[in-house]
């Protein structure tokens, strides 16, 4: 930690890296010029829309068009029509573009068919009148059904991935030793719900053809996935597809994957209309069809010496995939990574599996898994100090784990771990807690408590993933004392356009109006990863601040060379003409030391970890028995905020969206189907909702991570929820192990006590 | 198709409409006015927030017919030509947007509550603006900037 405090600490901050700079997409935005995907014309498109499976399991057994209904101007897909491979290539290649007829529909809201017409109102009534004929299968439709019921959906026993962590044991033996030889045990069994993204911006994406290759652009997180997925399915060769994101209305990982489907659907009914067509998701098809997060239930055991000191820890964790194996495997690794928490403990056993169901698949959400365990890790450690009476801060100080401990997964921690600087920054601002019994503004009786949690969160992929990604950026000098960023990070919110703005003006040592950060195209920009994984500013900035001192190597050993003298701006515009345009692509190369074994699950889970406190003041109506958030107080740690102001946007956007799946959001599924599938019963949080955000950035620099920044994106999303049910446990002397915990729970805890 | 005449950013404008359309899909899809954004199919999120006689309303509740003979405002008529609303600037100068999605609504909404009320309370921001909904920002920002906007209309006094 010390040399990597120093080696950070000798770097030269310049202008733009640690200013809060207005949005470089600002402008645009608040006048209404960006254009969205359904912003964009194009001459003479027709507009798609999905037919879609009502029946969780069946076959198909054939699609019916009604004779009744004018086909004349009505395009209409079927699998059939599909020139290549059916499948929608992720991890697996389990999931199909559309359901042949003699197929298996696997869960409510499958694509089954597709048309196209020259109106919206056109595609949709031709829509209504193609019918499936089905026969029916008995769905599996909870974890429970998965794990011991008699169908299966996947393998033998419906489980797609499964990881096992062992730490201070070799056999389950030996953990069933350890709990019967601590002094207390807490074992507690935690459920969380499925959580709808809910981006602002609904699904879109438009395809065309020109001289036989694919032209996809849209609303979209990751363009080479949307490019990998196109090859086998149109069976086109790579140069032959081509995918550009445009501005898109939020993502939170809803945008991560399920664009590779709407992509294909739009470029198959393209192919088919010959002319371009444009599919826009209406709200209630968005909530209904697409990922969500994945349900979890978890078991936890902590074992406790008679002092309080946790001595082992053994976590079963178990999602739910639904009905694919998209992204699963991934999430439910980031979850059992982060399963243990930043805890020391010597012996720590975590079993995580992700079954299949009929649910519509679960997919990536911010977090990605880990809001799911650290829900439940931060639910037992605060029953482990009331247990042993210990103030709840204080206990999470005493068994925090600090640089030179080691993680669940046996990993040295070496440098950037601000437990002490995160804990402190909470302590100083909690002031008083709140009364117990009072009256809210309205004057209803209520309840009051107070909450807090500890919490981590890896940034960057997993293991060795960024290795064996290679991503890449690439800085060039353009025309006019101009240059460009090319990655194809995407701009989704976040915030990237503006970050990567000041990485390269620094890296540069030019201003940053002489930036731009090009529009994201598979034909124009190198693979620079996913954006996800809290990735985007810590390796792909990193790439590119390289990228821009390479670039301003050359200007100087040029102008060296022909003896003039100068600034990089000044030299700039010359150097253009005397070398053209110049261009450095960098790839990303591991920090040293870092070494994870895959098979064992064994190593350096991440490159490093953001760390975080939160505390939560909440009042629970004693009437209404809604749970009301007065206080959120966040205390994150991202290495360095390059742009605070952008950073503590991040960190307000994602709590938000943690309190409002620990209180108000849910997405209920009825036989399969999603059965609150609008944005009036499907609620997010209003302003209503929101308490006043107190955000504190806290930056202890990463060694490896420009100028010291790690991630931000995810962290912010995994701790509030267990705060705000520490809260309220002690608010009403009840434990609350499930989400959401809406008024109806509260009411029937209370009865069910009462 | 019926014509309808529209006012819509001081501007007199002759569409074709049937008498379902509503003002949303007017502005939209004849006028090619996209800043207003439809977020859903209930009323909710209001990114379709317009002024109508310099009432905000959300454009995807009223039909185009029931605004002939009106003065409609969107987005792109808040603006002074290059010189942005002081509303805008206060959302772009504060961070009041991410995605960005929510914005024109949020702007549209949050101008005409600081017309009726000069220098609105944060708990008055707030429940004005409770018909909006933004994902991204965790509307800290989003209030900041409507209080500085609010100055920012009053010519820079509080
Ligand atoms: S489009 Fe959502 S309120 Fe109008
Ligand atoms: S800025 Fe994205 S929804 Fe508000």
């Amino acid at each position: 930690m010390d040399s990597g405090t120093a080696s950070a600490s000798r770097r030269v901050t310049s202008e733009a890296v640690g200013t809060s700079l207005p949005r470089v997409d600002g402008i645009a935005k608040v006048t209404g010029r960006a254009r969205y995907l359904d912003d964009l014309d194009a001459v003479g498109a027709w507009h798609g829309v999905t037919v879609r499976s009502t029946i969780p399991h069946g076959i198909l057994d054939g699609l019916d068009r009604d004779p009744a209904f004018d086909w004349t101007d009505i395009v209409v897909v079927t699998a059939a029509d599909i020139p290549g491979q059916n499948v929608i290539t992720l991890i697996e290649l389990d999931q199909p573009a559309l359901v042949p007829v003699g197929g298996t529909i696997r869960h409510v809201d499958e694509a089954i068919a597709l048309v196209a017409a020259p109106t919206r109102a056109r595609a949709f009534a031709a829509a209504r009148a193609i019918t499936a004929r089905v026969t029916p299968l008995v769905p599996v439709l909870s974890i429970e059904d998965a794990l011991t019921g008699p169908i299966q959906l996947h393998g033998a026993d419906n489980v797609f991935k499964r990881f096992a962590i062992r730490k201070g044991h070799a056999t389950d033996g030996e953990i069933e030793a350890a709990l019967a030889a601590s002094a207390h045990v807490i074992d507690s069994v935690y459920r969380t719900s499925p959580q709808e993204q809910m981006y602002i911006e609904p699904q879109a994406m438009m395809a065309e053809w020109r001289e036989g290759a694919c032209h996809v652009t849209g609303s979209m997180q990751c363009p080479y996935y949307v490019h990998k997925a196109m090859k086998p399915l149109l069976d086109l060769h790579a140069e032959d597809v081509i995918i550009s994101q445009t501005v898109t209305g939020g993502g939170f990982g809803g945008k991560e994957e399920y664009p590779s489907m709407i992509a294909a659907h739009a470029a198959l009914l393209a192919k088919v209309a010959q002319r371009p067509v444009k599919i826009v998701y209406d709200r209630d098809e968005d909530i209904a069809a697409t990922t969500k997060r994945h349900p979890a239930l978890i078991r936890h055991r902590l074992g406790l010496d008679a002092l309080g000191n946790p001595t082992v820890i053994d976590v079963d964790v178990v999602m739910d995939g639904g009905a694919y194996a998209t992204l699963s495997a991934v999430v439910l690794s980031r979850g059992v990574l982060h399963a243990a928490g930043p805890y020391k403990c010597p012996v720590v056993r975590i079993v995580g599996r992700v079954v299949a169901t009929n649910h519509p698949p679960h997919g990536a959400f911010r977090g990605f898994g880990a809001p799911q365990t650290t829900f439940a890790y931060e639910r037992q450690i605060e029953k482990a100090a009331r247990l042993m009476g210990a103030d709840p801060l204080a206990y999470r100080r005493r068994h925090a784990l600090r640089a030179g401990d080691t993680t669940a997964t046996s990993q040295v921690l070496g440098y950037s771990v601000a437990t002490d600087e995160v804990l402190d920054a909470i302590e100083q601002c909690a002031g008083t807690p709140p009364v117990r019994d009072g009256v809210n503004a309205s004057g209803a009786p209520v309840k009051r408590g107070r909450g807090v949690c500890f919490y981590f969160h890896g940034a960057g992929f997993t293991g060795s993933g960024e290795q064996r990604l290679a991503g890449r950026a690439t800085v060039a000098l353009a025309a006019g004392g101009r240059f460009e960023v090319r990655a194809s990070s995407t701009d989704i919110g976040q915030g990237a356009i503006t970050i990567f703005t000041q990485l390269a003006a620094d890296g540069l040592g030019v201003d940053a109006s002489r930036i731009d950060v090009i529009d994201p195209n598979t034909a124009r920009v190198p693979d620079s990863g996913p954006t996800v994984a809290s990735r985007t500013c810590m390796v792909v900035g990193g790439l590119v601040e390289a990228g821009a001192k390479l670039i301003a190597a050359r200007i100087r050993a040029w102008a060296e060379s022909v003896g003039r003298a100068g600034s990089i701006e000044d030299l700039a515009d010359d150097a253009f003409g005397a070398l053209g345009p110049i261009a450095e692509t960098t790839q990303y190369t591991p920090p040293p030391g870092i070494a994870w074994d895959d098979a064992t699950y064994t190593g350096a889970a991440y490159p490093v970890f953001g760390w975080a406190a939160c505390l939560v003041d909440v009042a629970v109506d004693l009437d209404t028995y809604e749970v009301a958030i007065e206080r959120c107080v966040q205390a994150v740690d991202v290495g360095k905020a390059i742009n605070p102001a952008i950073v503590k946007g991040q960190i307000e956007g994602g709590t938000l969206q943690a309190l409002g799946w620990a209180v108000l959001e849910n997405v209920v599924y009825k036989n399969g189907k999603v059965a609150n599938a609008t944005m009036t019963n499907c609620i997010v949080p209003t302003f209503a909702d929101a308490p006043e955000l107190e955000t504190i950035i806290v930056e202890v620099p990463y060694p490896f991570g420009p100028h010291g920044a790690k991630g931000v994106g995810e962290i912010p999303m995994d701790g509030p929820a267990a705060a705000v049910a520490n809260a309220v446990a002690l608010a009403l002397g009840v434990e609350f192990d499930e989400l959401p915990i809406s008024p109806e729970v509260v009411a029937q805890r209370l009865g069910g006590q009462s | 198709m019926p014509k309808l005449t529209l006012r819509v950013n001081r501007q007199t404008h002759t569409i074709d409409c049937s008498a379902s359309t509503l003002l949303v899909e007017a502005l939209r899809e004849q006028l090619r006015l996209t800043g207003t954004h439809v977020g859903c199919d209930t009323s909710q999120c209001g990114a379709c927030t317009v002024h109508v006689d310099g009432a905000s309303v959300k454009s995807c509740t009223m039909l185009a017919v029931e605004a002939e003979g009106a003065e409609i405002t969107t987005i792109e008529g808040l603006a002074d030509g290059d010189k942005l609303h002081p509303m805008q600037a206060a959302f772009q100068e504060h961070h009041g947007l991410q995605c960005g999605f929510c914005t024109p609504g949020m702007v549209m909404s949050a101008v005409d509550l600081c017309k009726r009320v000069k220098a609105p309370s944060e708990p008055e921001v707030r429940t004005w603006l409770e018909g909006n909904l933004c994902r991204c920002t965790g509307y800290h920002n989003i209030v900041k900037a409507v209080m500085a906007g609010a100055d920012g209309m009053n010519g820079g006094k509080p």
